[in-house]
């Protein structure tokens, strides 16, 4: 009710990537490979706490993730990995107003200089390199 | 939901104007949260020539169809900042909105989001106008340049064009309603708060640079800001506020003194 009333949009609002172009996308993108992580960095803790139960316990985990369903959750890792590292130093060096733009006079159509070719530039690196890793990564983990 | 049809323009006056109008179906989302009305849409079908602006078509609706429709406006010229909506799902001025540059036959309009609706689509700017007095925005100093032995401060140039594309800022709040942080936080102090905070801290002949910096230092301020940009993507004035928070955000940093 209360959200109704205030009208505002919430997760779902703040989730969507549609509506404002790739520096939006990018923010979707890096709370997502975020959340990814964190889930994974979770996961990985519980995986390799396993040890301290001894040879075969840990033996038995690692056969669980020696799986293809493995293999290509660890390929997306890395590319989460890849995109959060290299776009998050695109957005830590905008936060300390690097690459943003200068101020100046505005012109019609007043395209905003802190969403300049740099920035959206560093967003499609930031993409193909973590692409580019997941190849590598799934070549060297799914080939034979 | 209401359907109403346009009148057929008559043959005389197709005769007469050179360009034929196009007619469309102006979506227009109807509520009332203090009188517990759920919300609806009211479907309109009216003629439009391609100079045509939302807000001409939802005046024409007023004018034609249904007077009660709630919305703000005075300019016309985006100048004023009251007929901030979302149009087609994205927040924009209906009177800066050609309707044929949407391409599209069925526009929908509706209340910003993160603003509280007032009804249709009139929305409460309670919040950013307290938000924006809360960033002290004007000149502090102890001397002042209005006293018969004092002169006017004087300004370069350069030192002008550090803030004068922020002092732009019509309040219209399309950045606020943008912005992926505000739909979340009901706290945050939103892109024009802070945008305005950076006009001030820029400015060369203000001295209260600490005051709004430690303002703005705060859980629910300028750290919330993930430079998603969507404040400027929509901003139609050129202002952009994401550029202003970055850059203020340097002060902070230390990267700017």
């Amino acid at each position: 009710m209360a959200e109704r009333l205030s009208n505002r949009e919430g997760i779902k609002g703040m989730a969507n990537p549609t509506r404002y172009g790739l520096e939006r996308v990018a923010y979707w993108l890096q709370r997502l490979s975020g959340l990814g992580l964190l889930a994974y960095l979770i996961g990985h803790i519980y995986e390799t706490s396993a040890i301290v139960n001894g040879k075969i316990a840990w033996d038995k985990m690692l056969e669980l993730t020696q799986t293809i369903e493995g293999h290509l959750i660890l390929t997306l890792v890395i590319g989460m990995c890849v995109f959060h590292t290299a776009n998050g130093i695109r957005v830590m060096l905008g936060h300390g107003g690097i690459g943003v733009g200068k101020p100046g006079q505005p012109e019609y159509p007043y395209k905003a200089a802190s969403l300049n070719y740099k920035q959206r530039l560093c967003i499609w690196v930031s993409i193909a390199l973590a692409a580019l890793a997941m190849m590598y990564g799934a070549s060297v983990l799914l080939g034979d | 939901m209401a359907v109403v049809e346009a009148p057929k323009p008559s043959e005389e006056s197709n005769t007469k104007t050179s360009s034929q109008p196009n007619t469309i179906t102006l979506r227009i989302a109807r509520s009332n949260p203090s009188e517990g009305q759920e919300p609806s849409f009211s479907e309109f079908q009216i003629p439009v020539q391609k100079w045509t602006t939302v807000l001409e078509a939802i005046l024409y609706v007023k004018q034609n169809f249904d007077h009660s429709v709630a919305v703000r406006y005075s300019c016309r010229q985006a100048s004023c900042g009251s007929c901030g909506m979302k149009i087609n799902g994205r927040p924009a001025l209906a009177c800066y909105t050609k309707v044929s540059e949407l391409n599209s036959n069925v526009i929908t309009v509706e209340p910003m989001n993160n603003f509280p609706i007032i009804r249709d689509l009139a929305v409460d700017f309670k919040q950013l106008i307290s938000n924006h007095k809360k960033m002290k925005p004007f000149i502090i100093r102890e001397d002042s340049e209005v006293t018969p032995e004092s002169k006017e401060f004087i300004q370069t140039p350069q030192d002008l064009e550090k803030f004068l594309q922020f002092s732009y800022c019509i309040k219209c709040g399309l950045c606020n309603s943008a912005c992926p942080t505000m739909a979340t936080d009901t706290s945050f102090i939103g892109p024009q708060g802070l945008a305005q905070a950076y006009r001030y801290v820029a400015d060369n002949r203000d001295k209260g640079k600490d005051d709004r910096l430690k303002i703005v230092d705060d859980s629910h301020g300028i750290w919330r800001c993930h430079f998603a940009g969507s404040c400027s993507q929509v901003c139609p004035k050129g202002v952009d506020p994401a550029m202003a928070i970055q850059l203020l955000r340097g002060y902070l940093l230390g990267f700017r003194k």
